[in-house]
């Protein structure tokens, strides 16, 4: 089993507690610029969705930090950053494609998802099930499934 | 003291100066904070009897300990001033994700005093402040407004606005946050533009911090099974939104129509919330950190109607509807869309546009005054109309008074669906007793939400009352109105109330701010902030007489339908109502009930 945190856009309804939940866990305080998930809404369009770290295989905000803060953690299959050995340079958020590792003025530090070691606080707080902490793949099979579904319905149709 | 930021933003419209404030952290806990707070600062700051729109009213932005946490839909804040449509006491309150911003910003409330010279917005962001120009937005709808702004100082900053209405100073119109979330009553937003203050808007990278951890991330959680638990707020309200009421309240026969004159509508089913989930819904959107998610997202293609935007829920569905005698539902939506942009209450408003139809019926008024036929059930006519009170044009100037000051001016004020001169939502308190002694009583005039005793009368939440029955209405309403003084001050949403009550926002309070109070305290906190309400309203010159109910609740029964034969049977229960509030035989608050309450 590789778990990993799915993100469902269409049953996000732009709540914004996975913001607060990861705040308050990795921060000890509600402050969504603390938060490593954000909530993006584009009311016109009526579409929400929470973005997060895809934890990349081959990371480029790992790949251009200078201070070697960040690193893959093969067990928990996530990228980190380590505090300690993080400089505040900022080159991982100019290399990261999502906006998903950010600079946290606070503590003048890079922040980014870990998937809370196995139990993401988002997750548990998400009230609709936009963001499952589940098999990887699950989404994946989920939309082949209602691909197949269609194709079943239509050959009905036909035989009809 | 947790949960608060500290900080307090007075605004000196007249001078163009501002200045932040320490919080008093003693009153704060005295009165928990927005309603009650807010309500605390202005009864003592500004003289009750002044005219609503003298400089020297207050506009009081108030958020609660809550306000910003993760808190079951803890998002909300509140606007307190003195209404010009009631004279009372005015508390509006708003969801969304301004009051939130408002404290990332850096400020639990917002005092407006003065008015400036010229149209002028205020801006905050991380407890910077500064006073703009707004004489090219003044005139704007609420959208454009906020627009504008937007692109004037930060993609996700929060804006609360005026639009037109506010601005004409329509006596019941509403500010408007994030495009569509209102605080809507009473006439606040014209309070905010007879100040010349067209819109504030927050951006903040702060925090909201919280005294016990872990006991609040358990209150947290616990309070989420519990609203995942009930079905109003688990399926009916996320799937039809507030409108999922249309069929329920027809089927227990107090859905007012034509202005009260029936109180079952034909054509219900056709704007139920399940014909808006069919019709003209896009998806259901949260306001902050909610896990209930009532708000509809909605689109009319219809080219006559056509809008993008949100709504209506069920007390506008209701009062563009069934009030006015309208069954097409693509109308109603674009009314309240109407309302949306325009920024006024649609509650008031489609109150306001029946009372007319009723005078048009009754050949009080005629197409000499309005300008056109306004039949009860003609859509149009009730749509020309709500247009024409945002921009206060032809007859819309004389709805723009509210339906009490329109019925008077053409003698004729037993047409009037009003307690307080403001209008009534949408549940006739002829068939729901309770529902009926909390109109007669609420501190802001007609109202649902100062203690909404459709829960037991009608859902059987808690528990079921008779809802024909007279006796214990008093005492419960007692509860329900401190209840919802309480939830509202804390920060929290009143639809929370279906699942979670006194109990649980005192766990949440109690984690959040580290003031250690019983549940019998907090109780007493509601009971403070009403009778602190009903204070500032004595103070104005209400009396206990105004406690009264329109002829038509008391004397006319209802025609038909399940609940045909009733009035509302208010002398039975006020007497009582007055005794167990410690209040004298003509309604005000005894000096030893005061003392108790530390009030004097």
């Amino acid at each position: 089993m590789n778990k990993k945190i799915s993100v469902y856009p269409e049953k996000c309804t732009a709540c914004r507690l996975c913001e607060l939940a990861c705040s308050f866990k990795k921060a000890g305080e509600f402050n969504p610029t603390a938060s490593r998930v954000r909530v993006s809404m584009f009311g016109e369009e009526a579409f929400y969705t929470p973005i997060v770290c895809t934890q990349c295989d081959e990371a480029w905000c790992l790949k251009a930090c200078p201070s070697g803060a960040i690193s893959r953690d093969y067990g928990a299959r996530v990228v980190k950053v380590d505090r300690e050995r993080c400089v505040g340079c900022r080159m991982c958020t100019l290399a990261c494609p999502f906006g998903t590792i950010t600079y946290y003025a606070p503590e003048g530090k890079a922040i980014k998802c870990d998937e809370c070691d196995g139990q993401p606080e988002c997750a548990l707080f998400c009230p609709t099930g936009a963001l499952v902490y589940q098999e990887e793949s699950t989404p994946t099979r989920l939309k082949r499934k209602e691909t197949a579904k269609k194709l079943e319905s239509s050959s009905k149709e036909v035989q009809l | 003291m947790k949960g608060w930021i500290g900080k307090v933003l007075r605004v000196d419209l007249t001078k163009g100066e501002w200045k932040a404030e320490e919080l008093d952290k003693d009153m704060a806990s005295k009165f928990i904070g927005g309603r009650g707070l807010g309500s605390k600062i202005l009864f003592d700051e500004i003289d009750p009897k002044l005219d609503p729109f003298s400089p020297n009213n207050k506009l009081i932005m108030a958020t609660g300990p809550l306000t910003g946490t993760s808190a079951s839909a803890a998002g909300r804040y509140m606007v307190i001033t003195k209404s010009p449509l009631t004279g009372t006491i005015a508390c509006s309150n708003s969801g969304g994700h301004f009051g939130a911003e408002l404290k990332f910003a850096g400020f639990d409330l917002i005092i407006f005093e003065g008015k400036a010279k010229e149209p002028v917005y205020l801006y905050v962001e991380d407890g910077k402040v500064a006073l703009r120009d707004a004489k090219a937005i003044w005139g704007k709808t609420t959208h454009e407004t906020t627009d504008q702004i937007l692109s004037e100082t930060d993609m996700d900053a929060r804006v609360s606005c005026i639009g037109p209405a506010g601005e004409k100073l329509v006596k019941y119109a509403c500010i408007i946050n994030d495009k569509h979330r209102a605080a809507g009553r009473s006439g606040v937003g014209a309070v905010m533009g007879s100040k010349n203050l067209k819109a504030v808007a927050v951006k903040g990278s702060g925090s909201v911090t919280i005294a016990d951890k872990e006991a609040f991330r358990k209150a947290t959680l616990d309070g989420f099974q519990k609203i995942k638990a009930n079905p109003v707020t688990s399926e009916g309200l996320p799937a039809y939104g507030t409108c999922v009421l249309v069929n329920i309240i027809n089927t227990s026969g107090i859905f007012p129509t034509k202005n009260f004159q029936q109180s079952v509508f034909e054509g219900a089913e056709k704007i139920s919330g399940e014909t808006i989930a069919d019709d003209i819904l896009v998806r259901n959107r949260a306001c902050f950190a909610c896990p209930i998610a009532c708000g509809r997202v909605t689109k009319v293609k219809n080219p006559k109607y056509e809008y993008f935007g949100e709504g209506p829920e069920y007390e506008s569905d209701w009062s563009m509807g069934g009030c006015c005698g309208v069954d097409n539902l693509d109308a109603i939506a674009k009314g309240n869309y109407l309302c949306d942009v325009l920024g006024f209450d649609p509650i008031s408003a489609g109150v306001t546009i029946a009372c007319a139809m009723e005078l048009f019926e009754k050949g009080i008024i005629s197409t000499k005054e309005v300008g056109r036929s306004l039949n009860f059930g003609d859509a149009d006519a009730m749509l020309e109309m709500v247009r024409a009170i945002g921009y206060r044009e032809g007859f819309g100037d004389a709805l723009a008074e509210g339906s009490y000051r329109l019925a008077e001016k053409y003698g004729h004020p037993e047409f009037s669906m009003t307690v307080k001169k403001q209008e009534f939502p949408a549940y006739d308190g002829r068939g729901a007793q309770g529902m009926g002694l909390q109109y007669a009583t609420s501190n802001r005039g007609a109202c649902h939400v100062r203690g909404y005793m459709t829960s037991p009368e009608i859902l059987g939440l808690p528990q079921k009352l008779d809802p024909f029955e007279t006796e214990e209405k008093a005492g419960w309403l007692k509860t329900f109105q401190d209840l919802t003084a309480v939830v509202d001050s804390a920060g929290m949403c009143l639809f929370n109330t279906f699942a979670l009550g006194g109990p649980e926002v005192l766990e949440y309070l109690k984690a959040a701010t580290g003031v250690q109070m019983s549940l019998d305290e907090l109780m007493k906190t509601g009971e403070r902030i009403w009778n602190l309400e009903r204070l500032f309203n004595f103070r104005a010159g209400l009396t206990g007489k105004d406690d009264r109910l329109p002829d038509r609740l008391l004397k006319e029964p209802i025609s038909s339908g399940p609940a045909k034969g009733r009035v509302v049977e208010l002398a039975k229960m006020l007497p009582e109502y007055y005794e167990l509030r410690g209040w004298d035989k003509e309604g005000q608050p005894t000096k030893a009930r005061l003392k108790e309450l530390g009030l004097v």
